[in-house]
Formats: structure tokens, sequence, C-alpha cells
């Protein structure tokens, strides 16, 4: 009987795969009070979930790519780096720096030499956290080439823009470890934004003796990387799903509440919806499509996050530099319509550069927006106006442009929407939609080869400036040879600024010197519609990488 | 015998390298960078970061590099992922894929069987148009479809099995039924019209003549002669499924293959694409090689040596 032998076949294949099937590199991990009830299943002889009293399950869309913070790239990345290891400092539930590892923080008189002083706090494995393991991470990131290691540059640290260039070697890093428990970290010039950065992963330290250990292997598995945060990787199987258990060596113990983190990798928003339904799942981002089936539920709660998406103007064309042009173009647009009706995912219209409960002032805490208020917004009529006035000092009785926009859903459906509201509120204008791939939207926008895009930018750290230093002459962000000698010079000043006060009235100035004449058509600000377990209280969201906070979350 | 398999071998061995350099000089052809988060990387940042990846240097040097490290068996490192080897990742995500994908095609191959047989042996009668009927609907409605109809009821609703995610074997069950569907419909398809043109065959009636029983006249001479064409069409279907199904895995959650690779291909990890591609590639000729092996065991009227031209 041969026809069997496709039978044989795949059975054979079938007790190999058995074997191979679920993650079999998991210690019991079940050891602690096993009351759980809420799993469907039984005889889990490999799941590695913890269970316990204070225990939340949450989704994630992607893996970790990795978890060496030389070379994390990612949100997720920085989310379980940022629970799981702790550096210099930590920001706060009001998303201020607060020192960490570093039990005290002393700046020399010009600002730029910074002592600091470590606490008794050590990694996983019993060693202590010293000074000599931030050094070494901090020089290791330019020798391995890491993906963030420009956020050195932001921070002015000495000689690393000489060393990305290739002009210095990364041994000159202005960082010195002076004894296990005194880090000195020099700056090319006061930067007020240093402390804000230092809580970005990138700037963890690392134990170097484990590094060389590991080899190329550093962080990519859970048993790979050493801890020193609220948290330890319990497990983590690669586009499964990771575990986070508290780490009750960890120096600030007592604060942390839950016993556990399980988080499962889960790419459609339809699957989490059924999970969250099965009790899966604690916390979930749905989609628009589920919004108004949730929109009552106690658990739903819509975050406005401190992601733009906005229009560039290409600045060399003759009619995009005249200003009244670029405002009736701006103003011409819904932009509450395009955010409630066309879009409806809870996106916020913008009629800033800098978004909504992103950043608050250093003496009153008042929203930047609040203090800055909105640009250039009025009616059809107005814009109207407007678009006579610009064209007449143009010359001209109308004209034809490009608009270039990413193939993604919500993009092009604004794009259709600007389309049609320019059509109709500006007589003698005419939009072509171009739609590319993300990749040649970004190519394009880089070379300044389109009339106009809808671009899109989310912060690399938690204050205004990751905005506004965007526009500066040739920055790389700029994209649309934008460039001003005031603007540039108010961005200068705000930079070296050491009277956090000053330096905030520097950046809404700037802020308002290109929206003055709208160098850019703001249009909205993203947001994500979320459920959540009500009795999960103290998550704290960052608005800018690293995003999440586990550290003070609470089961009620 | 010996002769035809190294003659096929020779073949296969080309037909990868054809493959591997059209996918080669393709992937250039995307637009952008492997690395992750272009928006915020500077024009300078990336030329440092494809200097140290030897991105830079031409790409005849490159091609030929890759084949160098490929013929030592290193399908080098993930552009996403530093550190963790492609390699590595394929062994890993094979296993769910398979694993799922293989009960798919075990499940799929018994009930097409006996649609197939039923609907053939009541030729034209109610069980007839009832198989044929659920065949078509197993054809024509993605599975996809069935997979969030059986997610929702099974797992939400009835709470019968777990909903989605990877834990233990009861999560294997609703995606193997999913991929099942598909299966199911072409081999009883199949089934059904060869055994229906071998029953009308001159020695099945001698075999029921010379007093056979029914039954064994129905395994022993008729289904077997039905399986060639199914079998030629069940080769090229199970890899396909079991290396991975990009729906079936994202709507349950199952860390396979098949999700790894179109998100490869989004994100431009050059070696993960053509680690992926490659493996693909190999164990589908792999198995065409196979099947045509197979032809000759069950019909001995195909002479894989030579002479005749197999029957595909």
């Amino acid at each position: 009987m041969k026809k069997f032998l496709w039978f044989l076949l795949i059975a054979t294949f079938m007790v190999f795969v058995a074997g191979c099937g679920f993650g079999d590199n998991s210690e019991d991990a079940t050891s602690d009070n096993d009351n759980s009830s809420s799993e469907t299943d039984d005889g889990d002889t490999s799941e590695s979930a913890i269970e316990g009293d204070k225990v939340i399950n949450l989704v994630s869309t992607a893996d970790i790519p990795t978890l060496d913070s030389a070379h994390a790239h990612d949100g997720v990345a920085f989310t379980v780096l940022n629970n799981v290891n702790e550096g210099l400092y930590r920001s706060n539930e009001n998303h201020i720096p607060e020192l960490a590892i570093a039990e005290d923080h002393q700046v020399s008189d010009d600002g730029t030499v910074h002592t600091f002083t470590l606490r008794d706090a050590q990694w996983s494995n019993g060693e202590p956290v010293t000074a000599h393991d931030f050094e070494y991470s901090w020089k290791r990131i330019f020798e391995v080439v890491g993906h963030y290691n420009v956020m050195f540059e932001t921070a002015g640290i000495k000689n690393a823009s000489a060393i990305i260039d290739g002009e210095a070697s990364p041994d000159e890093l202005g960082v010195v470890a002076e004894d296990d428990k005194t880090l000195v970290v020099t700056l090319e010039g006061p930067n007020s934004l240093f402390t804000q950065l230092l809580t970005f992963p990138v700037f963890l330290p690392q134990n170097q003796a484990f590094v060389e250990e590991m080899g190329d292997e550093y962080g990519v598995e859970a048993d790979k990387i050493l801890f020193n945060g609220p948290f330890v990787l319990e497990s983590w199987q690669h586009d499964q799903g990771w575990t986070y258990k508290k780490n009750p060596d960890y120096w600030d113990a007592d604060a942390v509440n839950l016993d556990g983190i399980n988080v499962n990798v889960v790419k459609e928003i339809s699957t989490a919806v059924n999970l969250w339904e099965t009790e899966a799942v604690d916390r979930i981002t749905i989609s628009s499509a589920y919004v108004d089936e949730y929109r009552n539920d106690e658990s739903f709660n819509n975050e406005v996050i401190a992601s733009i998406v906005f229009m560039r103007f290409n600045h060399n064309l003759e009619h995009f530099q005249n200003a009244n042009i670029r405002k009736a173009i701006d103003m011409a647009i819904d932009k509450e319509g395009l955010t409630s009706t066309i879009l409806n995912n809870g996106s916020e219209p913008l009629y800033s550069l800098v978004p909504y409960e992103f950043s608050y002032s250093p003496d009153e805490e008042k929203d930047f927006r609040e203090l800055n208020g909105e640009f250039n917004q009025g009616s059809a009529e107005d814009a109207q106006a407007l678009w006579e006035q610009g064209l007449s000092e143009i010359g001209s009785d109308g004209f034809e442009f490009a608009l270039t926009v990413a193939d993604d859903d919500n993009h092009v459906k604004s794009a259709e929407f600007i389309k049609n509201q320019l059509e109709t509120n500006l007589p003698g204008i005419t939009v072509e939609i171009k739609t590319v791939p993300f990749e040649a939207r970004l190519e394009q926008e880089k070379a300044v080869e389109y009339d106009m895009v809808v671009s899109t930018w989310g912060p690399d750290y938690g204050d205004p400036m990751t905005y506004i230093d965007m526009w500066v002459t040739d920055g790389p962000a700029n994209r649309m040879d934008y460039s001003d000698e005031e603007f540039d010079s108010l961005v200068a000043q705000a930079k070296v600024e050491t009277d956090a006060a000053v330096r905030y009235q520097l950046m809404l100035d700037a802020e308002k010197h290109l929206l003055d004449e709208m160098h850019i058509a703001p249009l909205y600000q993203r947001a994500d519609a979320i459920l959540t377990r009500p009795n999960i209280k103290g998550l704290v969201r960052h608005p800018a990488a690293p995003e999440f906070e586990y550290k003070w979350v609470d089961v009620e | 015998m010996l002769k035809f398999i190294l003659q096929r071998l020779g073949y296969m061995a080309i037909t990868l390298l054809i493959i591997i350099t059209i996918t080669f000089f393709l992937m250039q052809l995307l637009p952008g960078t492997p690395f992750s988060n272009p928006e915020k990387l500077s024009d300078r940042q990336i030329e440092i970061m494809n200097e140290k990846y030897g991105l830079d240097k031409p790409l005849a040097i490159q091609y030929f590099t890759y084949l160098g490290n490929l013929l030592q068996g290193d399908l080098g490192i993930s552009f996403q992922s530093q550190g963790r080897t492609v390699n590595a990742m394929i062994a890993e995500r094979i296993g769910p894929s398979a694993l799922i994908g293989g009960q798919g095609v075990v499940i799929g191959l018994v009930l097409g069987l006996i649609l197939g047989i039923i609907s053939a042996l009541k030729h034209n009668t109610i069980f007839d148009y009832g198989s044929v009927f659920v065949a078509v609907l197993g054809m024509s409605i993605p599975s996809f479809v069935f997979a969030a109809l059986m997610q929702y009821f099974i797992g939400v609703k009835w709470g019968l099995l777990p909903a989605a995610l990877w834990k233990d074997y009861s999560y294997s069950i609703m995606p193997s039924l999913a991929l099942s569907v598909l299966v199911t419909a072409t081999v009883a398809r199949f089934i059904r019209s060869e055994m229906l043109e071998v029953l009308g065959q001159d020695y099945v009636n001698t075999a029921r003549a010379k007093g056979i029983k029914e039954f064994s006249v129905i395994i022993r001479h008729v289904l077997r002669n039905a399986l060639i064409p199914v079998v030629t069409v069940l080769g090229p279907l199970a890899v396909s499924i079991m290396t991975g199904t990009l729906v079936i895995e994202k709507i349950f959650a199952v860390p396979g293959l098949g999700e790894q690779f179109t998100l490869s291909i989004l994100v431009n990890d050059y070696s993960v694409i053509m680690g992926i591609t490659l493996f693909y590639s190999a164990l589908f000729i792999f198995v065409i090689f196979l099947v045509d092996i197979l032809y000759g065991i069950l019909d001995p009227r195909i002479s894989i040596g030579g002479g005749k031209k197999d029957v595909r």
C-alpha cells in the first residue's frame, strides 16, 4: 500500500514539528499562587505565562527586534528596555525626568560638566551597576554604529558629532567613570534637554563582561541580557510574546505593585478584539471600525498621541514662496471635517506644529498649545480672499500641483479630501494626487522632489524642540528647503539658553515665526482608541519614547 | 533511476541559483533602506550604516559575497533584529507554520477523500450534490472568512477553544481547521472526477467480474488510480500551506513564517527576504521532485527513468 507513503511522510513531519511547535525553552513559571481560571485551556505544559493576583495581559503589534540598547530602534524595544532596565534618569507620572540609578547630579557653573553619583543597584546576575557600565555602553553605541547614536549628538555630549563623522574615535566621547560610583559627562555646551534625553534607552548602562560574553547574541533572547529595572524578562518567545516579572532586587521595588505582565504579539485588530472579549487580554488598541461599538463602554478611552500629520510645501516653487497662497491652502481645508468625518479614528484637527498634551511650560505648567494658541483658522471665504491676494501678488490666475502621499489608507483618504476641498474653495487650483509607497515618499521628501507632500512626524524626546528644530536651514528633517535666518537664530538661542522659562518662550516664538506665514500646513494629531480594563490603574504613557511605564501600574 | 535523480538534482540547483539571482537583484529595486524608522534617519546616518553593513559596495560584490556565505550555509543576519541569524529565525518560525499546515493538510486530505468517494459512489444523488456544494463553497470562500467566523463563534461566543495566540496544542486546532478547508475542497473535487472516470474503466469491471469484494475494488483499484492527480496538486499545495500563510497566521496570532516573510518585504529586511525565498523555493522544488517519484510508485504505467513524459 504505497499510497500510504504520503500519510507516512506527513506523519513523520508532524512528529518532528510537534516537538518544536511551541517554544520549549521556558522553565515552569507558574510557581506562585495558581488561581487561574480565565484561560480556556488545560494541560499547559509549555506555557510560560505568569499567573498571580496582580498580573496584566497586554498585546503588542510586533515582536521586539532586539534588546541591545545600542541597536534598539523601535517603540516596542524602547518600552521593554525602559521597564527592565534603568539609566540615570526615569520620567515620572507627569513625564518629568527624575533621578533613577543616579542618586545625585551636580552641574558645573558653565553647564558643561555633569557629575552623577550612582546609588547602590545591582544587575540581575548580582553584579553591582557601576559608572563603568555607563561609560562602556555609551562608547559602545559608536563602535557598533547603533541606530540612535545621533541622540548623543542631540544631547551635545563632547565629541559625539566628531565620532559620528569619523573624525574622532569612540574612546574620545565625553564620558568618564571616575570610580565605581561617579560618572562625569562633559557636554559641548550647556544643554537644557540633557536630563530629558537621559531617559531615552540609548543612555542605559550595559555590563561589559556580560555583553562580551554574549557577543553578537547580546540582547536577542531573554537570558542574553541583564536587568536592573523594575521588572525582569522572565521569557521571550519570538513573535509570540514575552513575560515580565517583578524584579525583587530593584532598588525601588517597593514602588512596584505588579507581580508580572504577559505580553502577546497580536497583529490583527479584530483578533485583539476577540481576545479582549474572551478576557485573554486587558488592554488593546482598536480601529475606527470598532469605535462605535465600544464608545460608551467604561473601558473605552481616546488617547491623543504626539504624532502629527501635516503637509510640506516645496519652498523652491514660486507659488509656494508666497505666504498668502500657503495660508489660503491651509485655511481652505476643513480639518475638523477631515478628522470627524473622513478619518473618524479619534484624531484631533491640528492648527499648529507642536501637538496638544505634549509639553507644559516649566513655570506655570501650561500646555504649549494653550500658550501659543492656534494658527491660521478661518472660513472658506477668508481663504478665498487670501488666495485672490496671493494670486495677484505672483501675477497668476491659478496653477496645478501634485500632492504626494504614501499609500497608507488614512493618508490617501486625507489627500482625496484635501484635493476636493482645495478645488472647491480655491478657484483656479488643480490638485493631482500622487500615491507612492511609504519609502518612496520618504526618498522624494528628502530629495525635495515634490510639490506638496503629506508628511508625518513623531517626537524623539518629550520637548517641543523635537518639532521645532526640524525646520532649521539644511536640517535633516527640513526636507522642503525652508530657510529663515530669524527662525534659525531663535532655535540656536533656545538650544543654549539655560533659563528654562526664557528657553520656553524662545520655542514659542520660533513656532509662531514659522506658522505666522504657514510654512507648513498642519492637518491633524493622531489618537489611539484604547480599551483598558477599568481596574488597571497607574499606567503611564509618555508622549515620546520610551512610551510606556509599568512601574506604577496597579490592579485594584 | 539514479541517473534521473542526479539529473533532477542538477536542474534543481540551477533553478535555485536563478531564483536567488532574480530575487537578489529585484530586491534592489525596492525603495528605501533595510534600517527601520527611516523617517528619522538622516542621509548621513544611512550612509554610515550602509558602510557598516557593506551595502555601499558594488552590487556584484554584494551578490558574490552572499553566494559565498550561502555555500557555507549562512543566510546572514537580520537587519531588523541585530544579532539574530536568518537561519535561527527560519528554524524558529517554521515549526508553528508546519504544525498548523501539516494538520490542515491531513484533516483536509481525510475529509476530502471521504467527500470525494461518497460523491463518486453516490453519483447524482443528494449526497453527491451535497459534497459538491461543500467543495465549491470551500474553493470559493477565502479561508480567512472561515477563520474569522470560527474565531468568533468557537472562540468568543462558545468559548470551546482559545480564540487566538500560541501557547499549547489547543491553540493550533482552529488555525489547522481553517487551513484544511481549501485542501478538503481541492481533494474532494479531484477524487470525485477521477473516480468517476476510473469507475468506468474495463479493469474495474474485470475486478468486479473476478468476484473481488466491492470494498477492495474501490480501495485497491479505483482509489489508487484516482490518487494520481491528487498527488500532483497536493504536493505544492501542502508546501505552500506548511510554509506559512500570512492571513491565517495573523488572524490567530500564530508566530509562523508566512507573517515573517511579508513583514520582511515591507521593511526591506534583505537578508530575511532572501533567506525565506530560498527556503521556500528549495522546499517547493524538492516536493515537486518527490511527487514525480511518487508517480512511479503509485502508477507503474508512468516510467520516470525516461521514455514516457509524466502527465502534468
